[in-house]
């Protein structure tokens, strides 16, 4: 039996199709599938918290967490938090952004700025920026300059690592060729070097942002009276779970929107690529 | 305004790639440089266009560039190094931008380079856009615009599919016809070599040495005779013997390398 051949042999004169083998490996975001996904998600927990198989202290359900958000906005303390936290990151983010595109930059073109800069950044980029707060606090006080020169801290090492490796990775063809129509320095930097050093400095952007949200979430959790992350940390400490978890959903949606942003400064600047 | 290669050697490190090599580009004349793999062309072009310094000898210029010659010395590119996130305008507009011209003076000599190659209804267009033949000619309307004295071509053709590269040939042709700009055109392609260029200078394996300067004892126009096709074919033939051996030395090292 075994040595035989099958028995349905096909007739091999006639013409078949040929086998298609092709698929797969094409992964692609369906347009609601993530939603169905998130709202299914959302829908269970809700169910879990109604019907008592959590305890609402635990984990309290998206209903209590919208009315706490409700709440917050209605009496104001939303607004205050929040403000706190948006100047933080704020000033911390431009400074830290002004100073590692600034350094970067300089990494990026000059060779005695490289040599000393790389070193710099590879000592000390490694180190968890929150950790040098309380020397920061020794240093400036226990204002706000500590919480914003943290932030600024974390942001600078990403930022100027992030454009060293555009200006790096610009082209140097695109260079020689602004060279040999004898483009002066200061133009061939701004016409070739910084925008084809964008893409990476917009991605740096996206790093820095989610940096700089961590950093003012420790930040005011070691110290500050008003702010998402001490409001976060007071409600934990009273056991508002409601309220804390309104918090962290603050803090998604702040990253959500920043995101956003930076999608969007991305569609418009490089709408070329 | 003659260009001159003036015992010109180059190494990079221990590796020598050049080596004492001399000719001159004389005004309006196109030269084509030929050899096997690596044996220094693109090097050589580099050099005389002042891009890479030298190890020994120089590049030199003679005589005056022509009036209005804003960059006598131009190249073009084989990979076409447009900038990705200009139009076809700006790219063209780009080397202008940094000289004394105004405005309306740059926009018309952007207007000019854009009809000689035909890209004037591309103005607007991202290079991204563009097949490789017009990319190739943003680069040449690009090398026009500054109204060049000699044309350094570095496998301008080398990118692009056999089609495209005929319709440039065809375009490169026309563009030197007049004689008013002349061309050191680097190539591995003999055929090119001998349709566009008055001399051929045929290096040797690395480190690249004149081996020999092959004149085209005709017009450009002439050679698009079709009696002139089997003398063209026989002068190809013959820089491919000159060639043939070390090529296939050159592409051994190189497998081995």
């Amino acid at each position: 039996m075994l040595d035989r051949a099958p028995q349905e042999t096909q007739d091999e004169t006639r013409p078949r199709p040929v086998a298609f083998r092709g698929a797969g490996f094409t992964p692609s975001a369906g347009r609601y599938s993530g939603w169905i996904a998130l709202a299914l998600v959302i829908a269970f927990w809700q169910l879990a918290g109604s019907a008592g198989w959590v305890n609402a202290l635990f984990l309290p359900p998206p209903s209590a967490i919208v009315a706490a958000i409700y709440k917050l906005a209605l009496s104001g303390a939303l607004w205050q938090h929040l403000s706190w936290s948006v100047m933080r990151i704020g000033s911390g983010w431009i400074l830290g952004t002004i100073a590692g595109v600034i350094v970067g930059f300089g990494i990026g073109l000059s060779t005695l700025a490289r040599g000393v800069g790389i070193t710099f950044i590879s000592a000390l980029f490694p180190i968890p920026k929150i950790a040098l707060l309380p020397l920061l606090i020794l240093w400036l006080g226990i204002g706000e300059e500590p919480k914003i020169a943290t932030i600024a801290l974390g942001v600078f090492f990403s930022t100027a690592i992030s454009v060293y490796s555009g200006v790096d990775a610009v082209p140097r063809n695109l260079i020689r060729m602004a060279q040999s129509f004898n483009v002066p320095f200061h133009l061939i930097v701004r016409r070739v070097i910084w925008p084809g050093a964008l893409p990476s400095i917009l991605a740096g952007f996206r790093i820095t942002a989610s940096v700089a949200l961590l950093l003012v979430v420790s930040a005011e959790m070691i110290g500050a009276q008003y702010g998402i992350g001490a409001f976060v940390l007071q409600a934990g400490n009273l056991m508002q779970t409601d309220q804390l978890l309104a918090g962290v959903v603050i803090l998604s949606v702040f990253g959500l929107v920043v995101g956003k942003g930076i999608n969007l400064l991305e569609a418009r600047l490089l709408h070329w690529r | 305004m003659d260009l001159i290669a003036d015992h010109i050697s180059h190494r990079f490190g221990t590796l020598d790639v050049l080596d004492n090599v001399s000719f001159t580009v004389r005004a309006g004349e196109v030269v084509a440089i030929v050899g096997p793999s690596g044996c220094g062309k693109s090097t050589l072009l580099s050099i005389l266009g002042g891009l890479l310094r030298p190890s020994e000898g120089q590049a030199e210029l003679r005589g005056a560039p022509p009036a209005g010659s804003l960059n006598p010395l131009t190249f073009v590119f084989q990979d076409f190094a447009l900038l990705p996130w200009c139009t076809v305008e700006a790219n063209v507009e780009f080397p202008l931008v940094h000289t004394a011209l105004g405005k309306s003076e740059r926009r018309a000599v952007v207007d000019d380079a854009l009809r000689r190659t035909g890209l004037t209804d591309f103005r607007g267009a991202y290079p991204k856009q563009l097949s490789g033949g017009m990319r190739q000619r943003v680069g040449i309307a690009r090398a026009l615009a500054v109204r060049p004295a000699i044309l350094l071509m570095d496998e301008p053709l080398s990118a692009l599919d056999a089609q495209t590269r005929e319709l440039l040939m065809e375009d490169f042709i026309r563009l030197l016809a007049d004689g008013s700009m002349g061309a050191v055109y680097v190539t591995h392609n003999l055929e090119e070599a001998v349709r566009l260029a008055d001399r051929i200078v045929v290096l040797s394996r690395r480190p690249g040495r004149v081996r020999e300067v092959v004149s085209i004892p005709m017009t450009r126009d002439e050679r698009g005779d079709i009696n002139a096709r089997g003398k063209l074919l026989a002068i190809q033939n013959d820089l491919w013997s000159l060639i043939r051996e070390e090529a296939i030395d050159a592409e051994r090292e190189v497998q081995h390398a």
